[in-house]
């Protein structure tokens, strides 16, 4: 018994050792109709994609798939015969301590027994669009699933140009879940509706239901907050972000029971209404293992102050309003009690900080690696003060007021800086004076060698900073640039901003995303499918002179999965150029430019697993094709589309 | 009675008179739409009225809401700005600030610049709420306004500070400028001046407005915003004639209509 047991173990080993990056590479014949094998973005966890659903098994039902039966997988030699064959334990249990869901979806591909063991181990399932599959399928293909993230919305309806209907409800998911998945723990949505209704079938039908996370989601009310509250026993997660949803008060807080204590993470950060001081203090004193906290602005400096002697071992604080004026002695209370904090590593909210009450955060500021100040208008030098105190920064959020003097102060004092974010105080203001420039940008490179991540809100720019930015910091991986002004030129030369965006693809080889702002024309674009093999996903606005400059994308970024276009010159030619492209894509969004229903129709035809959906706006003529979003499915047409989304077929 | 005192004054060029910002001069007729104008200082309100209701023919008319300067700081929550009202208010925003120094406000586009609604509530709210705990110049302890009223002699200044609300306002500019009219009051307290018996009474041109410049240059009607928002942002008060004022609050003159 030993024995086998050891024999099972040195398999098991190597099974590993073949499994992990090099598994995509040595099963390749049967994903050579899958071309890409993409990193995966370090924010997601995709552990599932429309590629697995395509594969050549039969149980999938994808309309118009490779026919698998007449490629029956051969055996490797791994696996040749049934002396070195595991069990079926076995297996399931070296495959489940597989993470990586790239390295799933290819151990999924080997053979039949693979296959069936990889879709039992699977516990969680990440699926970016919610209509490309239907709840039923996911469940069929990964029948013991325990966590679950849905992302819905195309991310354009986070500004507004998505009609408010358009879909994305939950509910349709959780009733097969309840059905399905009646174990299931987690539910993080992004860009979803739920509503009250389909919060309170959640809290009562999933027992062992542990952490809910709503990221730009809409439709529900606090009281649906009130029935998670309410009735979940085991609830170690609530991250309730940057919802609109309507808010009846904050009596949901007081829902939870009073010997209830298993929460680690609680964020109501965007609730705008009050919450009792007194059910939080005693809701964070009984709950010993929280970790993130996250209050709105009804709660006072005073009561912040008290939550934090009594949670000292938070990791991640979001404070609430911080203008209040303090005595001398409440602040140094307050300074006392940021003191106790010594694991904090995140710190945000922070709302209306005066210089004066900021000063009370330095003592929790030595291990901070994110701060958020989006939501306060600092100036320079108030940066420049608290800046010191956060030797370990490796992430910033500011607002513009902090001008290019701030982010000098950032490029002196934060060596290990790896992503800065800088946000318009006021974005409709002409005037803002001291607002952040081409300068403010170079200087944060020339002192954060580290930099990867850039989200850059600004007025003004010119190409030789960004070139001067790339050459030092080599290592974008995301590089998000808004020139407010649409078609805006390089402001010294007069220039297009074509060789500023150039410089970023041929430098930075890693550059998985790109936002291109400004004055551009196709050359931008050629330059982008012509260097930037590893980007995946592109977001244009206002760019462009011709059809050329989308076909030079879609043609050349081979690892593209995500592309978002509006009030651009791009019409048919240019949407008929991605054709081979779409399947291998996530979606497709095209808004103001050129596109016709015609167009639309030659590419359902095509093309016919993918979704071609067309948004008209009203008093638009007949031919136009507003607002199109396309993207593959194994799901078919949507059946919950409402009248203003035209799921265009071929016909 | 109100026709009464306007006629007294009608004989007097009150425009050479009024104290208005800019330089003296004669007054600059508006400038073609979408060009950078070069007259110095702001233009009189009258001359901004006119230009929302002349348009060029780029601009189409029909069916499109003239109340172009406040879609500048509407929420942009607005999901259907169809493009006539993006016109619009790219015409109105780029005669409302005819500073050589700066270059004209651009049109707001939905969706652009792409930043999540939330950020925009939150800075929303802390420019007006935060005025007393900014760490610059503390705010100034009374809000004295100009006030200016079309045929009168001269002007007088209030102090915002002392209302709590429209109504009080409202009141005491009434007592001050006795011409006013005994209007009844809108929901939000401002003496409804657009009454429908009073509907005659605007064509002819002898009904008053209360308008507002605020702080970006903007005229606007006064009730439309919190009383809190309105006195951090009003710089001056003009009651205007109702003639005037049509440009100003078209929906008014709709409501009568759909009143009557």
């Amino acid at each position: 018994h030993l024995f086998i047991h050891s024999i099972s173990i040195f398999q098991a080993v190597l099974i590993i050792l073949h499994l992990s990056p090099f598994g995509s590479l040595l099963f390749s014949p049967f994903s050579s109709h899958l071309s890409s094998s993409s990193p995966i973005p370090h924010r997601e966890r995709e552990s599932f994609d429309s590629e697995s659903l395509l594969s050549p098994f039969p149980q999938i039902s994808s309309s118009g798939g490779i026919s698998a039966m007449d490629r029956s997988p051969k055996r490797r030699s791994i696996s040749p015969d049934d002396a070195t064959r595991f069990p079926d334990e076995v297996l399931e249990r070296v495959l489940a301590l597989l993470d990586s869901p790239k390295d799933r979806s290819a151990v999924s591909l080997v053979c039949r027994d693979w296959y069936s063991a990889e879709s039992w181990s699977r516990r969680h399932v990440f699926i970016g669009n919610c209509y490309s599959v239907s709840p039923e399928i996911v469940a069929r293909r990964f029948p013991r699933i325990r966590s679950v993230t849905l992302k819905g919305k195309p991310r354009f309806s986070d500004f507004n140009l998505v009609p408010d209907n358009w879909g994305a409800d939950v509910h349709s998911w959780l009733l097969v879940f309840a059905s399905e998945y009646p174990f299931l723990e987690e539910l993080r949505l992004k860009r979803m509706r739920v509503t009250d209704e389909s919060l309170e079938f959640l809290a009562l039908n999933f027992p062992n239901f542990r952490a809910l996370s709503l990221l730009s989601c809409d439709g529900f009310s606090t009281g649906g907050l009130a029935s998670v509250a309410t009735h979940c026993k085991n609830l170690t997660e609530l991250d309730i972000q940057e919802n609109g949803i309507d808010d009846f008060g904050g009596e949901w807080l007081s829902c939870f029971p009073d010997n209830f204590n298993t929460l680690e993470v609680l964020n109501f950060s965007h609730l705008n209404t009050d919450v009792n001081p007194d059910v939080l203090e005693r809701l964070v004193s009984r709950c010993r293992s929280l970790k993130v906290l996250k209050v709105n602005r009804s709660i006072s400096l005073d009561c912040l102050q008290r939550l934090l002697v009594s949670a000292p071992q938070l990791t991640e604080l979001g404070a609430g309003s911080f203008s209040q004026e303090l005595t001398p002695r409440q602040h140094a209370d307050l300074e006392h009690a940021f003191g106790l904090c010594k694991n904090l590593s995140v710190l945000t909210g922070l709302w209306e900080a005066t210089a004066m009450n900021l000063s009370a955060v330095y003592p929790a500021c030595s291990r901070l690696s994110f701060l958020n100040l989006s939501y306060t208008a600092l100036q320079s030098q108030e940066l420049a003060s608290l800046l010191p105190h956060c030797p370990c920064l490796r992430r910033l959020w500011v607002l513009d007021s902090v001008g290019d003097k701030g982010l000098e102060a950032v490029g002196a004092n934060c060596p290990s800086l790896e992503e800065i974010r800088v946000f318009p105080a006021d974005p409709f203001d002409e005037d803002m004076i001291n607002a952040v420039t081409e300068s403010g940008i170079v200087a944060v490179s020339q002192g954060c060698p580290k930099l990867h991540y850039i989200l850059y809100f600004c007025r003004q720019m010119t190409n030789a900073a960004v070139a001067t930015v790339v050459r030092n910091c080599p290592d974008f991986t995301h590089f998000r640039l808004c020139i407010m002004n649409p078609g805006q030129p390089d402001h010294t030369t007069n220039q297009p901003m074509d060789e500023a965006f150039g410089s970023v693809v041929k430098t930075c080889k890693k550059l998985q995303r790109l936002s291109v702002s400004g004055l551009l024309t196709d050359l931008t674009f050629k330059y982008i499918g012509k260097y930037a093999k590893n980007m995946e996903t592109l977001s244009v606005a206002f760019a462009g002179s011709s059809d050329l400059g989308m076909q030079y994308v879609m043609e050349g970024c081979s690892k593209l999965r995500k592309l978002e276009i509006r009030d651009c010159p791009f019409g048919n030619a240019a949407l008929l150029s991605g054709l081979e492209k779409y399947e291998s894509m996530r979606s497709l969004w095209m808004s103001a430019c050129n596109v016709t229903m015609n167009g639309c129709r030659v590419l359902a035809r095509e093309m016919p697993r993918l979704n071609v959906e067309v948004m008209k706006e009203e008093g638009s003529d007949d031919c136009k094709a507003d607002k199109v979003y396309v993207y593959r499915t194994v799901a078919g047409p949507r059946r919950d589309a409402p009248p203003s989304v035209l799921t265009v077929s071929s016909l | 009675m109100a026709t009464a005192e306007a006629d007294m004054y009608v004989t007097i060029n009150f425009e050479e008179t009024e104290l208005r910002l800019g330089l003296p001069g004669p007054t600059v007729p508006p400038p073609p739409l979408g060009s950078r104008t070069g007259a110095a200082g702001k233009r009189g309100f009258s001359e901004t009225v006119d230009l929302k209701l002349n348009l060029s023919p780029s601009a189409k008319m029909d069916g499109c809401d003239p109340h172009g300067a406040a879609i500048k700081t509407a929420n942009n929550d607005e999901k259907m700005m169809n493009k006539d009202e993006l016109i619009l208010s790219a015409a109105a925003a780029a005669c409302s600030n005819n500073d050589p120094a700066k270059p004209p406000a651009k049109a707001q586009v939905v969706g652009w610049p792409p930043i999540r609604s939330f950020r925009k509530n939150v800075m929303a709210v802390q420019k007006s709420t935060a005025a007393a705990t900014t760490t610059a110049t503390p705010p100034p302890p009374a809000a004295f306004v100009k006030v200016s009223m079309d045929g009168a002699p001269y002007l007088r200044k209030v102090d915002l500070k002392l209302y709590n609300s429209y109504s009080d306002l409202s009141e005491s500019l009434g007592k001050m400028f006795s011409s006013f009219t005994i209007g009844n009051c809108g929901p939000n307290g401002m003496k409804d001046f657009m009454s429908e018996s009073k509907l005659v009474d605007i064509l002819n041109g002898s009904e008053y407005v209360p308008s507002y410049e605020d702080k970006d240059g903007d005229w606007m009607l006064v009730g439309d915003v919190p009383w809190e928002m309105f006195v951090e942002s009003c710089k001056r008060l003009r009651i205007m004639k109702g003639s005037e004022a049509i440009g100003l609050a078209p929906r008014a003159v709709e409501k009568c209509k759909s009143r009557s």
